[in-house]
């Protein structure tokens, strides 16, 4: 009888350490190896897919942060459950007969707050990467409106190249008269192109009220205010589509001005310039001075900012 | 006295100055707190059921990619609405009702101190209420700028908006009168031997809370003032071509908007000390770390807010204070988790629905916490801003933390307010529907806020319809859960077991210092005429 149970208890043991190791595995994988599983029109129990050095800093911080609160969470319900587990009335228990203790207090005022001080220096340069948008190779203005994006490439190469970028999804699929495709919602007209392995500083603002410009896969989230320019800027090291969506509420048509952006190789990036220069031959004198203006407005507008 | 005559002289004696107002007079003119206490818990549950539907129709809508249920601009405004009526219809107005009901009851007080302004602070919440909810039917429809109304989206709404301005103003009024009722009641009219330090935490809780209230409501008042001003004389506080500033007013917004999340928490940490004793019949663990913890927490709460707004691009230094100052509130918050759990540890616990509700707070509470030290790691809270993440971290604290402690609040002490035990099956049942429909509704929606869906979005990409199925599914199991809820309190106030003054035994938990417990139940409706003379124990 001893021997079934030990044998038994032994296979529980293999199996749930066989388990564990599966889902760790599997962890492990979705932060390294994620490109086999999920894109960004896939991604489902994640962050999506880094594409930047700074998401993927995101998503191991995140995966960092996950794993503490989970072992403060075991541990402290693990006391509650085996509190409630043990302490019942209907066990016989008598109540113990003890209500406060400074030491104990102390204690656990401490032990929290060196975690959070913890915490706090990891994710200090974080921060500071975050906001450093200084020697961008590229610099992109970006204008919200309702309800769709406006580009203007305003320095490197590609300078004077504008667009608007709207949604495409045909209504039909919209009001569920036509089957929706795979790219539902996030598939727009023109999609904001950017070479690869070049920072890339997006200068932010709005027409008429607050929007939010956001690449998840590249880590860039930065509200677009109508009447001031914000800035924020990427650093895209894998090439394809990357998509994003307004995530400040603007009104009806909030869900549907979708970003779309397409990081490609220097070559493919001169191509595009020259091909969009051709198109855009039409720009004026008029028009370049009023970017120069931006331009300057837009790249003292970082020091100028000391309110919040 | 013969035996003849003895249930006459009671009869007189218990209600010799019981002159209340009968049929809708009682109501109306209501001064006395316990009335007002039930008016408010009655206003706060109809609200919760009104903006309950509206949630439904917003996770209608959701169900399936597409538009079925509601146009967008619809959507919005049952977000807008359905945060609004929750915020300042439901979870405030409940705790203003248990501070109604209870505070006097635990401190010896014969009624609020102001009983004609306790009066009209209830009195005033009906006319906002009807305005909120008129505002659906006016030209435009209701407000559709998101219950932070941030500017200038609100500037263009239409006449909803001022009708909730309005709505905004008078609930603004009725809280700062009430807080000023609580406040001058808790200094003013405590049981002689009563000293601060003696009080019950839900008391001290409510006390700071009613510094909180009376420190805010006046901001919010002043942001949405300005928002009038902007709409309609011209003036430009958020309009940058008239030399002012959106993100201004999402500075003043949380400015007030912060200190409103520790409104709606802390008072629910107040009824959960005082159940979990009654329950594991042993002390409150560390009962002065949890009234400096309140505190505290009530200090941070001040300093914190600008973690709503990493994305609006503050400067270095800026998002550095903020994510410090957001952490340390972890810490405060743990102090009072910990001392929960030291309170139970070698306690003597029994379940009853109170308790559950209790137990269930204090998991899922946490979890809300966890999530929250997730987003106060401002590189973090970018990336999830505004997402499904943040929708479900202030669910987990506000349905399952306010709302569940204010279930708790109500299994506790129903007995003392009808006089008659509640059903317990039906109170576990309400229990464990909730918090299953609960974790199904809002657990998903972590994921959804990972794989980047925004939030406030009519409709969303494909990869994100398996979640939002699931989490649809819930929410409706989560709506039809609270008329059980309603069933249980209907059944329980038209009869059942009889119980006594103490029917939870909870002088065993508390040391004898609960003084609602040493009135009959249900309460009379004069309580302490005369200031109770007991003795109370060094917490």
């Amino acid at each position: 009888m001893k021997t079934v149970f030990s044998s038994l208890f032994f296979k529980i043991l293999k199996n749930s350490f066989e388990f564990f190791s599966k889902v760790f595995g599997v962890l492990v994988s979705s932060v390294y190896f994620a490109s086999a599983f999920s894109n960004d029109l896939t991604t489902k129990y994640n962050l999506r897919e880094p594409a930047s050095l700074m998401a993927e800093d995101l998503h191991v911080a995140h995966w960092v942060l996950m794993g503490i609160c989970l072992v403060i969470f075991v541990i402290v319900f693990g006391f509650m459950f085996y509190s409630i587990y043990a302490h019942r009335k209907s066990k016989g228990v008598k109540p113990a007969d003890f209500h406060e203790s400074t030491t104990i207090e102390i204690a656990w005022t401490a032990i929290p707050l060196l975690i959070v001080i913890g915490i706090g220096v990891y994710a200090t340069p974080l921060v500071m990467a975050q906001k450093d948008t200084t020697n961008a190779d590229i610099t992109i203005k970006v204008t919200g409106y309702q309800w769709k994006w406006g580009y203007e490439y305003l320095r490197g190469e590609g300078e004077g190249i504008k667009f608007y970028q709207t949604l495409v999804t045909p209504y039909e699929q919209r009001i569920n008269t036509a089957p929706k495709t795979k790219d539902y919602l996030i598939q727009v007209d023109n999609a904001l192109v950017v070479p690869v392995d070049k920072k890339i500083r997006m200068v932010i603002t709005a027409n008429d009220v607050i929007h939010a410009w956001s690449i998840p896969a590249m880590g860039v989230k930065q509200d677009a205010i109508p009447g001031f320019v914000r800035d924020s800027w990427f650093k895209a090291n894998k090439m394809g589509t990357f998509t994003g969506q307004c995530s400040e509420l603007c009104g009806k048509d909030h869900a549907f001005m979708p970003i779309s952006l397409k990081v490609v190789s220097a070559e493919e990036y001169s191509d595009w310039v020259a091909d969009q220069t051709q198109t855009n031959s039409t720009s004026n004198l008029q028009e370049n001075n009023l970017i120069n203006e931006v331009v300057s407005i837009a790249s003292t507008s970082h020091e100028q900012e000391g309110g919040l | 006295m013969s035996a003849v005559l003895d249930p006459h002289g009671h009869a007189t004696d218990d209600h010799a100055h019981d002159h209340r107002p009968q049929g809708w007079r009682r109501w109306l003119f209501a001064t006395n707190h316990k009335d007002i206490g039930t008016m408010y818990l009655w206003f706060s549950f109809s609200m919760l059921l009104l903006g309950g539907v509206l949630a439904l129709g917003i996770r209608a809508e959701l169900f399936q990619p597409g538009l079925q249920v509601v146009q967008p601009e619809l959507f919005n405004q049952l977000t807008t609405m359905h945060g609004l009526i929750m915020v300042f219809g439901a979870i405030m107005p409940a705790f203003v009702g248990f501070a109604n009901w209870m505070i006097p009851l635990q401190i010896g007080a014969p009624d609020m101190a102001f009983a004609r302004m306790n009066n009209l602070s209830f009195w005033l919440v009906i006319p906002a209420a009807l305005l909120l909810m008129a505002s659906f039917f006016v030209p435009g429809g209701a407000t559709a700028a998101g219950w932070t109304l941030y500017a200038p989206l609100s500037i263009q709404m239409g006449l909803g908006m001022d009708l909730a301005i309005f709505a905004i103003h008078i609930l603004g009024a009725s809280s700062i009168m009430g807080s000023i009722n609580i406040v001058t009641t808790i200094l003013n009219m405590r049981a002689p031997k009563m000293t601060l330090m003696k009080m019950p935490l839900f008391v001290w809780t409510w006390l700071i809370t009613a510094y909180l209230l009376i420190a805010v409501m006046p901001v919010l008042a002043g942001a949405i003032t300005m928002v009038l001003t902007d709409r309609h004389f011209g003036t430009s506080f958020f309009n940058a071509a008239g030399g002012g500033d959106p993100v201004m007013y999402q500075h003043i917004f949380w400015f007030f908007g912060h200190p409103e999340v520790y409104i709606m928490i802390l008072p629910a940490f107040g009824i959960i000390s005082e159940i979990i004793p009654t329950f594991t019949r042993k002390r409150l663990f560390g009962y002065s770390s949890m009234v400096y913890a309140t505190a505290s927490i009530a200090v941070l709460s001040f300093v914190v807010w600008a973690h709503h707004m990493f994305t609006t691009g503050m400067p270095l230094t800026g998002q550095l204070f903020y994510m410090y100052a957001t952490m340390l509130i972890a810490v405060p918050t743990g102090v009072k988790i910990f001392n929960w759990l030291a309170t139970m540890w070698r306690g003597s616990m029994t379940f009853e629905t109170p308790m559950l509700f209790s137990i269930g707070f204090i998991v899922v509470f946490t979890i809300g916490g966890l999530t929250g030290i997730i987003l106060s790691v401002a590189p973090l809270d970018i990336q999830l801003h505004d997402t499904y993440y943040v929708v479900a971290h202030f669910h987990y604290v506000l349905v399952a933390g306010s709302l569940f402690a204010l279930f708790a609040g109500v299994y506790y002490w129903l007995p003392k307010w009808t006089g008659n035990m509640y059903s317990e099956f039906l109170g576990k049942t309400h229990f464990w529907l909730s918090m299953i429909f609960f974790n199904i509704t809002f657990f998903p929606m972590h994921f959804l806020g990972l794989a980047g869906m925004p939030r406030r979005y009519a409709d969303y990409p494909m990869q994100f319809a398996d979640f939002n199925m699931v989490a649809s599914i819930g929410a409706f199991g989560f709506g039809f859960a609270q008329l059980v809820f309603l069933y249980c309190v209907i059944k329980c106030i038209n009869g059942g077991e009889k119980v006594g003054p103490d029917p939870w035994n909870a002088k065993e938990g508390n040391d004898g210092v609960s003084l609602e417990w040493t009135i009959p139940s249900p309460a009379p409706f004069h309580t302490f005429e005369t200031p109770p003379a007991n003795e109370f124990p060094d917490r």
